[in-house]
């Protein structure tokens, strides 16, 4: 073990060297590039066997991960934003495909006009793709969960691909101490690639024609969904299993900061979840019990989870780092029409923060999570269940 | 020695059972991948009539591995196809079969950056001259005239001289060739496999269904097609250019059939006016003496 200081799109790179991939198509975006350029690096110093192929655009970077991973090797790469959408036509057919890679998308806001700094639009604009998406909130966490991709993403019953995102600078650019595995635990950690299938010279396999049976291929479509509720539970063993080697459990699915004896959770993911534990501890000085209930997954959505940790509260504030124009924040949407079943008397009120790269810190959320508070306490219930926060 | 027909394995690749319209060009040319390259090939293959042609999944009627991908995606996926078999050690030939769309229109950006990046690769343009698999509609490869659903009253631009962009890239090798001259087609695939690097053959594909011509025909027009100068073989290895035995004679202008002899044998050029065939004309003129040009000026 080592500790070095790293930027989050290095501790992707140095995720990337451990995990011994042999593959890395890439095409540059702010701010993805500094994490390509180190990978470039290292291979080209020998210092990590990769192959790296500059490719022309996003489309070809994910086709050709496709295309290396489809003939047996571990692949990977990166994008942001409008690289993503470029890239969205392959985002779907590498997870239909049922092969298992690991991209890292540095969340950044969508054009126009042109921005580089971070919100969730991009990552949350593929949630139906049939991909894991993860969400860190700290550089050792994006280390950490790139390698957990790989078993994740490789083992049998998942084989989907997986993303893990990062904030645009607040992550991929700022350093942080971050504790390095040495090559023998990760070894250790990580088998052989597996998947569900290998093209090979000489083995007349064709993948993708034509189905001549619609049911058939109805339920290879459900059988990505199944994919992704498996996952939930090999993310919480594999969490488990590297908690051990490392310390470093997370727990799982989401992670709960002085949630248990809270009256009112925030919930949310990313970067910014750091400045909502800032403000859980700021709440409480003034006797406002909150919690935080940080999603690690946004795919697979970790309902059971989530409704464990709601059930029983006063109030759930959900912050949504993007808004699904036309009807709300993508996690409020997720949450709440999965909770609703289980018919759980807590209000819960989605807030919308943070676009743009417009700073919401944590006096924003304690201001939020105070006035969430007064309004339930009065009220019994949320007035308006849906709220673009405009800032101080 | 020169290869012949008894030298060419028995192995099929194309199997009954597959959907190919009666008369189809692209299963004559699939044949000739098989002979040429047998168990080596890994073929990568974007949207287009080998999608459908292939049969129905679970089914399989052709005998190679394949996988099917986005339109725009081929050479990419084929570049990491290769890279991931180069590490591997595994003995295998990564192919892209496209059509003229996902060659030289929508699949134009990423065949030029693997061609740019040398990719080992081959790639094969099955040109059936238009987007046929969505039935019939023009694409850059369309020739001048020719009736389509998109070009009611004949496409009013000549087609994109793909081969010689192909040369521009600086590639090691770059080829043209016809369904009606296999022999021809499987050695050059099999000088192609020889060479390391991104490799280009434009493969001349009558389609009896959108040229509207009877599908007994197949070979005939693609045979007149060089028989009277239209498509030309011929090799360019780092550039150089060497015309193919089969259009050598064609060469010389008085020995090419007139061309009005292939238009009028194709419904889609029912149209076709005297002022129309004169510019093809002087467009096939003007495309010979760039490439014996090209070929002299390399020779020397």
């Amino acid at each position: 073990m080592k500790r070095l200081t790293l930027t989050g799109n290095h501790c992707v790179a140095y995720a990337v060297k451990l995990s011994r991939v042999k593959v890395v198509p890439a095409y540059p975006i702010t701010p993805q590039t500094t994490m390509v350029e180190k990978i470039s690096e290292m291979a080209d110093s020998g210092e990590a066997d990769i192959q790296v192929i500059r490719v022309e655009s996003e489309h070809s970077a994910l086709a050709a991960a496709y295309g290396a991973a489809t003939a047996g090797v571990r692949a990977f790469t990166a994008t942001s934003s409008h690289g993503l959408l470029y890239m969205v036509e392959m985002v779907w057919w590498v997870a239909h495909a049922r092969i298992p890679m690991v991209m890292a998308i540095v969340t950044r806001t969508i054009g126009p006009p042109w921005n580089i700094w971070t919100d969730h639009h991009d990552i949350m604009s593929q949630r139906d793709t049939g991909w894991l998406i993860a969400m860190a909130e700290n550089n050792q966490e994006v280390l950490d969960e790139t390698i957990k991709l790989f078993k994740i993403t490789e083992d049998p019953d998942v084989s989907l691909p997986g993303m893990i995102g990062l904030d645009a600078f607040i992550l991929s650019h700022t350093v942080e101490p971050v504790e390095v595995p040495d090559q023998e635990l990760v070894d250790s950690f990580l088998p052989e690639r597996r998947q569900p299938y290998v093209i090979r010279s000489g083995d007349p396999l064709i993948m993708g024609n034509v189905p001549a049976d619609l049911l058939a291929n109805a339920k290879m479509r459900w059988d990505v969904h199944l994919g992704l509720k498996n996952a939930e539970d090999v993310i919480e063993k594999v969490d488990e299993e590297w908690g051990k080697l490392t310390g470093r459990y997370y727990g799982g699915l989401v992670e709960c900061y002085r949630c248990e004896d809270a009256d009112y959770l925030f919930v949310g993911a990313g970067a910014w979840v750091g400045d909502m534990r800032i403000a859980v501890d700021m709440l409480r000085e003034t006797g406002l019990r909150f919690g935080v209930l940080k999603l690690r997954y946004a795919r697979p959505f970790p309902s059971r989870r989530i409704l464990e940790a709601v059930s029983g509260k006063r109030g759930v504030l959900v912050l949504d780092r993007a808004v699904s124009a036309g009807s709300a924040g993508p996690i409020f949407l997720d949450l709440a029409s999965h909770i609703y079943s289980a018919r759980p008397s807590v209000p819960v009120k989605n807030v919308v923060a943070g676009l743009a790269g417009y700073e919401a810190n944590y006096e924003d959320f304690a201001r939020i999570g105070e006035s969430f508070a007064k309004e339930v306490s009065e009220s019994g219930w949320v007035s308006s269940p849906l709220e673009f926060y405009p800032g101080r | 020695m020169p290869l012949t027909i008894r030298d060419l394995p028995k192995e099929k690749y194309v199997l009954p059972g597959n959907a190919a319209c009666p008369g189809c060009p692209e299963t004559m040319g699939l044949r000739y991948v098989g002979m040429a390259l047998g168990h080596r090939a890994i073929l990568v293959i974007p949207a287009g009539c080998t999608s459908i042609l292939q049969g129905l999944m679970p089914g399989n009627g052709l005998s190679f591995p394949i996988i099917n991908v986005a339109f725009a995606s081929a050479d990419a996926v084929a570049s990491g196809v290769a890279a991931a078999k180069r590490l591997l050690g595994e003995d295998a030939v990564a192919v892209v079969w496209a059509g003229d769309g996902g060659t030289a229109d929508i699949g134009f950006a990423t065949l030029s950056g693997a061609a740019e990046r040398d990719e080992d690769v081959i790639h094969i343009c099955v040109d059936n001259e238009a987007y046929m698999n969505t039935g019939i509609q023009r694409s850059s490869q369309t020739p001048l005239g020719a009736w389509t659903t998109t070009t009611w009253r004949g496409k009013r631009e000549p087609k994109k001289n793909m081969p010689l962009i192909m040369i521009s890239h600086g590639i090691p090798y770059v080829a043209t060739a016809s369904i009606a001259y296999p022999i021809d087609f499987i050695e050059k695939l099999r000088k192609a496999t020889s060479i390391r690097g991104f490799k280009y053959i434009h493969l001349h594909a009558p389609c009896p269904t959108g040229w509207r011509f009877d599908p007994s025909e197949t070979v005939e027009i693609a045979r007149l097609a060089i028989e009277t100068g239209l498509w030309v073989l011929f090799e360019a290895e780092r550039g150089r250019v060497t015309i193919s035995p089969f259009s050598r004679p064609y060469a010389d202008r008085s020995r090419r059939k007139p061309i009005v002899e292939y238009l009028k044998r194709q419904g889609r050029f029912r149209e076709v006016t005297d002022e129309l065939v004169r510019e093809l004309e002087r467009e096939v003129d003007e495309y010979w003496g760039l490439l014996l040009k090209l070929s002299e000026q390399k020779v020397q």
